[in-house]
């Protein structure tokens, strides 16, 4: 799971209303090099919690990221590599996401965020 | 020559998880029938809801992937196993997309709202007592409840809701779905509607629909329509369709 999942996921748990974002546990991660495509980073800026990722990413052992982030910075080829490897490249490949209300567990196990319900949390 | 479609002898596969079938062929030549299209919109982010084996969500990468890469891929199934098979079936064809053992979209809703540009759908849509939707196992592929409707009726309010300004959600569905009163209740949403593909074959007779929440796209796109129908003239139209069953309605109807 990339970290660009990771802002796009939220605990869905009945009656939770601050679900985001979950928390990262982490056992294991990945990195897996992948081509920078400048339009598609524009595109996803917009719909990013900045917070959230560059905790997420600090979590998963990089802590390049700025605390704050705007779109003029999308002009530097030195944001947009480090923007690109926290969202692409670094890979949950094991470990879970934690609901930030309930503290509810989502394992996370081959890379695949496992978000089913039990029956009393729907 | 490079694939623009996943290739069936690398698909993976799992005794639980719904091989490729008539209906993903159908969704998948629908697609590439549609490619054009695709490839001029552009999309941001691309999601399949149930992917199943990956087949579809695999060839919908490959077909946009050679001109249009950087599109966010996300795939979901409620199927542990199809998760894990849809996985291995991106590795095969080098693809990537993001896969979420969920239901239906369940955790990917706030954060995905108006966010999706292309979204495909073949649901479990057979008719089946409503006690077998759902289930564990390889029945929940298919079983869709009274009308085959069950599952349907739960994407669509969460696809209307993920789907962008310029969203469109490519859907497979049955005859006995009743696919005129789905596409009139998409309309009440401000959707346009258009079955791209229909197609016979011994046990079913299936329709591939495009909605389109950007009308005026799917306006100029048609040639052989109903013009201005109204919506009582719509519900009395017969079904089945013929293959280019295909209306229209301008902004004016939206007051
Ligand atoms: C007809 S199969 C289609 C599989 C694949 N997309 C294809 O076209 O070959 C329907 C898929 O939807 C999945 N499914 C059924 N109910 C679901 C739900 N509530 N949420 C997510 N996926 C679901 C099933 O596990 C199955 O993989």
């Amino acid at each position: 799971m990339r970290l660009l999942t990771h802002n796009m996921l939220s605990s869905n748990i009945k009656g939770v209303t601050n679900g985001f974002p979950l928390r990262i546990e982490v056992e294991k991660v990945v990195e897996k090099e992948v081509d920078l495509n400048m339009d598609f980073l524009r595109n996803m800026f917009a719909k990013i919690e900045w917070k959230a990722l560059v905790e997420a990413s600090r979590t998963m052992g990089y802590s390049e990221l700025p605390d704050d982030a705007e779109s003029s910075m999308l002009d530097s080829d030195e944001f947009l590599r480090k923007f690109h490897h926290a969202l692409l490249e670094l890979h949950l490949e094991e470990g879970a996401l934690v609901c930030p209300e309930t503290g509810r567990k989502f394992p996370v196990n081959k890379g695949i965020p496992n978000m089913l319900l039990h029956e009393d949390e729907v | 020559m490079l694939s623009k479609i996943a290739r069936i002898n690398l698909v993976s596969s799992h005794p639980e998880v719904y091989d490729p079938c008539d209906d993903s062929f159908a969704l998948v030549d629908a697609l590439l029938a549609d490619r054009a299209n695709l490839l001029e919109r552009h999309p941001s982010i691309c999601m399949e809801i149930g992917c199943g084996s990956g087949y579809v969500i695999t060839s919908l990468a490959l077909l946009l992937g050679k001109e249009d890469s950087g599109a966010y891929y996300i795939a979901t199934d409620i199927n542990p196993h199809a998760v894990r098979v849809t996985c291995e079936t991106l590795l095969a064809h080098g693809c990537h997309a993001e896969v979420v053992n969920t239901d239906i979209a369940s955790g990917l809703e706030k954060r995905l709202s108006r966010s999706v540009d292309v979204m495909v759908v073949n649901p479990p849509y057979v008719p089946t007592p409503e006690e077998e939707v759902g289930r564990h196992g390889i029945a929940s592929a298919w079983a869709g409840g009274e009308n085959g409707r069950s599952v349907i009726d739960k994407i669509l309010p969460v696809a209307d809701k993920l789907l962008s300004d310029k969203g469109w959600l490519y859907l497979v569905t049955l005859t006995a779905n009743n696919p005129l009163e789905l596409c009139l209740q998409m309309r009440k949403k401000g959707y346009a509607s258009r079955i791209i593909l229909q197609r016979s074959t011994e046990e079913e007779s299936l329709h591939v629909i495009k909605f389109s929440r950007d009308l005026d796209t799917l306006l100029e796109a048609n040639e052989c329509m109903a013009l201005n129908k109204t919506e009582n003239e719509l519900a009395t139209e017969s079904s089945p369709f013929t293959p280019f069953s295909i209306w229209k309605y301008g902004k004016r109807n939206f007051n």
